[in-house]
């Protein structure tokens, strides 16, 4: 199958912190592909080094067919641009509003004229129907609304492959319907590859076409959304069930309870 | 042995600072500038910078040349000398007060939100964002401010020493009768444009590159929590007024040992 993104033997390490340990990942074109795992696995962390924001203890990752780590600033801008990346926060920029933010792209990439700007911006706007709110500033955006600009800017330049960070968490039952459908569409409509990194089990995996799960540095289970699903395998199970304790402790590392209460004491 | 090895963490993060601080610079602005994107933002910028620090700096001069005034009266008066005010004022403003006065207080105000500004840019991902839609957050957010600052200063510089002599003009001439022609006839005589005017507007310049300098480069490197931007703004307020004042006494040394 054609890969878009290849990850192999990646290891990372944070400080002292291991996080990852000899990850493979394949991220076929043209397919939603997501990557799930609890908070703190490094989920962010490996979609900042699938493109190029982060370096990478050792192994290698390619994206269309190029090392990323091995290019040179003016090559990995050029690469950037056939990418999108929607923060978890939107990023968007607090001083421009939301025409002006879904512009800024295409005003730094292109010498298009304003007329054509004005109207790719409509449109990408109505894609996520949002073209109403061009003239709202941010801070007037309820968060769903601010991930649906931020997708709009994402897809400005009609990118081969867009990354999404955690795009449903604290979204509310409609906003989070709005974001699933919205994701799926974009992708078959635009042709694009998607990767989704969220810790929200049931709606990655509704759009989903392939799907891994990160623990502990390493992949613990992967394959078609289904199989993942039904896999009995114990961490795989607990994270996608939600069961409180498992392999991953509900309690933090600790002393015993009675020596914590009792002090010095409970030696006597 | 741990004071030692202390020390030496102490020694490599400070320099680790300095070298970091050295590539932001280098990456920003000494690469070569796209004109046609990068001037309207820095026009943007002596606005934001300049203007926002206006009202400041005039209210400031003008009681600072006012206080200058009437206790340069008080003194010279002493010794019969009072018609040498124009002198005085002019002299202690163009050479010392203009430059350093208006850094200090570019560095409160516009230094400190320029810090504020681009800390809360990280906090929040933009620049992360910006850098993954292939725009150099360096040459987009950080250059235009710098230079924005360093345009700005010696224009605050210049406004703050006029208001200021127009101060000491106020109090000398319309409230202590002085005679006003002696007043400007004897600032004339004393003032070297070289040696006082342009000497001052170098020290500005200095001022404005060093102050914006530190102020980016703490936004740029903060951390990006409440109490991490919290922390550099006043990182950046103290450094800048601290660089300012060290600054001061080396160029001032420069300028009359005439190196």
């Amino acid at each position: 199958m054609d890969n878009l993104v290849n990850i192999r033997d990646l290891h990372f390490k944070h400080n002292s912190h291991i996080v990852f340990r000899g990850v493979n990942i394949d991220i076929p074109r043209g397919q939603v592909v997501s990557i799930m795992g609890p908070s703190g696995t490094g989920k962010t962390t490996l979609l900042r080094l699938i493109g190029g924001q982060l370096q990478p203890t050792a192994g290698h990752i390619q994206v269309a067919d190029k090392n990323i780590h091995r290019l040179t600033r003016k090559e990995l801008y050029q690469l950037r641009k056939r990418m999108g990346f929607l923060f978890q926060s939107g990023g968007l920029f607090t001083h421009l509003n939301v025409f002006e933010n879904v512009a800024f792209p295409l005003r730094e990439h292109t010498k298009l004229s304003e007329a054509m700007i004005r109207n790719l911006v409509l449109m990408k706007l109505e894609m996520v129907g949002l073209r109403g709110a061009r003239d709202l500033m941010p801070a007037e955006l309820s968060g769903g609304m601010a991930r649906r600009v931020a997708l709009a800017r994402a897809i400005a330049l009609d990118p081969e492959l867009i990354m999404y960070d955690e795009p449903f968490s604290g979204q509310d039952p409609i906003s989070m319907g709005v974001l699933v459908k919205l994701i799926r569409t974009l992708n078959d409509a635009l042709g694009l590859t998607t990767i989704i990194v969220s810790h929200d089990v049931q709606e990655t995996l509704s759009i989903a076409d392939y799907a891994y799960v990160i623990a502990d540095g390493k992949l613990i289970g992967q394959g078609c959304p289904k199989s993942v699903y039904e896999d009995t395998s114990s961490q795989l199970n607990q994270f996608l069930h939600g069961l409180p304790d498992g392999p991953v402790p509900f309690h933090y590392s600790a002393d015993s309870l009675e020596q914590d209460l009792m002090g010095e004491s409970w030696k006597h | 042995m741990e004071a030692l090895t202390t020390l030496g963490r102490t020694g490599i993060n400070i320099l680790r600072q300095y070298g970091k601080s050295g590539i932001l610079l280098y990456r920003a602005i000494f690469r070569v500038p796209n004109i046609r994107k990068g001037f309207p933002l820095v026009v943007q910028e002596v606005y934001d910078e300049g203007v926002s620090s206006l009202l400041i700096i005039l209210v400031s001069s003008l009681f600072i040349g006012m206080v200058v005034a009437l206790q340069g009266h008080h003194t010279l008066a002493k010794f019969g000398a009072s018609q040498q005010l124009g002198p005085l004022v002019a002299l202690s403003v163009l050479r010392e007060l203009g430059p350093v006065v208006t850094a200090l207080l570019f560095a409160g105000r516009a230094g400190s939100a320029l810090t504020a500004e681009i800390g809360l840019m990280k906090a929040t991902e933009q620049i992360s964002s910006m850098e993954m839609m292939a725009v150099d957050p360096l040459q987009r957010v950080i250059a235009p401010r710098l230079w924005g600052g360093i345009i700005s200063m010696p224009l605050l510089t210049i406004i703050f020493n006029a208001t200021a002599i127009y101060g000491a003009y106020l109090v000398g001439v319309k409230w202590l009768g002085m005679d006003a022609g002696a007043f400007w006839s004897n600032m004339q005589a004393s003032v070297s444009f070289h040696s006082d005017v342009v000497n001052g507007l170098i020290k500005s310049l200095v001022f404005g590159f060093v102050v914006t300098w530190i102020c980016v480069h703490q936004g740029y490197d903060a951390e990006p929590t409440a109490a991490g931007i919290s922390s550099a703004t006043t990182r950046a307020v103290v450094y800048s007024s601290l660089a300012i004042l060290g600054l001061d006494f080396v160029l001032t040394t420069m300028m009359i040992g005439g190196w």
